[in-house]
């Protein structure tokens, strides 16, 4: 009887440990941020201040934040995607196992699409209409605009100097 | 009231089931927690000054006390890991009095024997290896058997940091220590010289601005933008952090020659950076490196011009340094920094390719190979052809008329250089793909124009060297 209640109050300190634990990393990696919609939490953590940065400078900054283009647009689906993404960033980024330059997810590419799709359906409904670009495999709109989100380009970090050096110009 | 067995047992296994389950993820949490912690920490001091730097600190171990993580990757130019065509492999060596290394890389002449034809009677014919890292410049050129030749102080230039031997030589004046060391023995200048190159060689001491140290560059580069219509470019004042990004390479990653008797190491760049422009220099400089013995032909020896050749390139043109292929961004914690591991793009694809390249690392890798594959077949069709050309007219010597011999020498001298320009091009034709094939074209053209004339056929209708060569009206 002693040791099935001990048992019970070693299971329940674990448990309080990890709340109070997980509640203080909640807090101190604003961890509520990420309920909320301010693109800059994304670069909290460092790994997508590039992302950020160029997105300041994007054609969609006055149009669309991170979550409209990277989260779906219902309740249930947004949360669930935030979630999911939380936990793969947590695992990610505290293993370190990702590239330099992120790639982005089968499933992350699919929202984006139809995030684009949500805003812009007069387009693409004319698009899908045509019968060859509705068939053809792999089309998304990102394969072609692929700059209006967050690319250098989008951000025109490339602008290639007027004295740029070309011996044969 | 008293458990009964099987509920005490079940409540075991809940129990197990809690602590192994709530440990992990206290762990992970906690683990979570650390790394958050320690990004945090990172992002508040990215710098911690710990030692005054000056221009009379060479040893890059002092400026890394300042620069950790650049000078860690620094040392890393040891790695010697290959690619499809380039980059050094480690190859045993029985260490000698004369040559105390263990470990060399591979042998081009042993691989080509067409080089060695290609190169007799220079030193080049003797030794002539893949490179390695920049951690082995200074080792590998005061130990490679180029030295019987008794090479010029000027070597040292781009195998060694130079800043402070310079201004030491020279009061102060680059220039002059420049100078002073040009024309020193290899082995009196070579005491100077403590460290390959190093972090002062590429950057201001005390705001670690690139910048450019090289008196031949500097030089080298006035004279191309002056015949560009732009006087007096003072390219420590005028060029721009981009440019600076492929400058500090193009110091040292280019072809050159020793002028006079003062062995003045000058970059051949007065009427521009295409092979025709640089011959042309070299021809009204009445450059000669050596004679070729088995035709007679007064030779010019051409040098990895790597800048001149990433010029002709897309990437130059679309404003792609050297630096951001081969020094990509690289994270470390939450800081960015850029790798200073230097060496092929192709062992670190996702860092420079796909910054701008959205396509899988294995179809990245594979275009790169192939523009490389179809390079190395030409560059041997070109190498046969002057392999013929030197056959020709070392068999022809005492049949043909003086003219001639004098057009098929003048086909071994440009052919030669030509091929040899993009041969040691340390790319494999990637940097500029369609320049590389233009000028292997042009240099077969020339290779069997040489042995048409030997032959008794005609001269050539039109100029055989011209980067414009027109259309046949």
């Amino acid at each position: 009887m002693k040791s099935y209640l001990y048992s019970r109050l070693a299971a329940a300190a674990l448990l309080g440990a990890f709340v109070g634990l997980g509640s203080y990393a909640f807090l101190y990696a604003k961890g509520y941020s990420y309920l909320l919609n301010d693109p800059a939490a994304c670069a909290n953590c460092h790994a997508m201040r590039g992302q950020y940065d160029a997105w300041l400078k994007s054609s969609h900054r006055t149009a669309a934040t991170c979550n409209d283009c990277h989260t779906p647009h219902n309740f249930a689906g947004k949360y669930a995607v935030k979630a999911l993404d939380g936990f793969l960033h947590s695992f990610y980024f505290t293993s370190g196992w990702y590239p330099d330059n992120i790639q982005i997810t089968r499933l992350s590419l699919h929202v984006t699409e139809n995030a684009c799709r949500h805003c812009h359906s007069s387009i693409t409904q004319a698009i899908d209409v045509n019968v060859p670009h509705r068939n053809a495999r792999g089309m998304t709109c990102t394969r072609c605009h692929y700059t209006v989100g967050h690319s250098d380009e989008s951000a025109w970090l490339l602008v290639i100097p007027t004295s740029s050096f070309r011996s044969h110009l | 009231m008293k458990a009964k067995p099987e509920d005490s047992s079940s409540n075991r296994r809940w129990l197990v089931a809690t602590v192994v389950v709530s440990g992990v993820a206290v762990f992970a949490v906690a683990a979570l927690l650390i790394n958050i912690a320690e990004r945090k920490q990172e992002a508040k001091n990215p710098f911690y000054r710990v030692v005054e730097l000056n221009e009379t600190i060479s040893d890059p171990a002092v400026w890394g006390k300042n620069f950790p993580m650049q000078y860690d990757l620094y040392l890393r130019t040891v790695d010697m890991e290959r690619t499809k065509y380039g980059g050094s492999e480690a190859e045993p060596h029985s260490p000698t009095k004369a040559d105390p290394r263990s470990v060399v890389a591979r042998s081009k002449l042993e691989e080509d024997a067409r080089l060695k034809t290609m190169w007799a009677g220079y030193a080049f014919s003797k030794d002539y290896r893949e490179r390695r890292g920049h951690a082995y410049m200074l080792e590998d050129q005061t130990f490679t058997e180029r030295q019987q030749f008794n090479p010029p102080g000027a070597c040292l230039n781009c195998h060694a940091s130079m800043v402070a031997t310079y201004n030491q030589l020279g009061n102060g004046d680059m220039f002059k220590g420049f100078e002073a060391v040009n024309h020193m023995k290899y082995t009196e200048a070579r005491q100077y010289a403590k460290h390959p190159v190093a972090c002062i060689d590429c950057h201001d001491p005390q705001s670690m601005q690139l910048r450019v140290t090289r008196p031949a560059f500097i030089s080298g580069i006035r004279a191309l933008k002056a015949s560009q219509g732009i006087p007096d470019y003072d390219v420590s004042k005028r060029a721009t952090r981009q440019e600076m990004r492929s400058f500090v390479c193009g110091q040292c990653h280019v072809t050159y020659y020793f002028a006079g008797p003062t062995k003045q190491l000058t970059f051949p760049w007065t009427g521009g950076l295409h092979v025709e422009d640089i011959i042309a220099h070299e021809d009204q400089s009445k450059v000669t490196e050596w004679q070729h013995p088995d035709t007679g032909a007064g030779m010019i020896k051409a040098r990895h011009p790597e800048f001149e050749m990433w010029n002709q390139g897309v990437h130059a043109r679309s404003g792609v340094a050297c630096a951001d292929c081969h020094m990509p961004y690289t994270r470390m914690g939450s800081l960015k920094i850029s790798d200073h591991q230097i060496n092929s793009p192709l062992l670190k694809i996702n860092r420079s390719c796909q910054t701008c390249h959205h396509f899988s690392e294995e179809e990245l890798k594979a275009r790169a190979e192939d523009i490389q594959d179809r390079y190395f077949a030409l560059r041997n069709v070109a190498l046969d052809a002057l392999m013929d050309l030197i056959h020709d007219i070392q068999a022809s010597k005492n049949k043909a008329t003086p003219e001639q011999l004098a057009v098929a020498r003048d086909s071994h001298r440009r052919g030669q250089f030509m091929i040899d320009f993009i041969g040691s091009e340390n790319s494999m034709g990637f940097h500029a793909p369609q320049e590389s094939m233009r000028i292997l074209g042009s240099a077969i053209n020339i290779c069997r124009t040489g042995q048409i004339v030997l032959h008794g056929g005609p001269a050539p209708s039109k100029s055989l060297i011209g980067k414009n060569a027109s259309a046949s009206k």
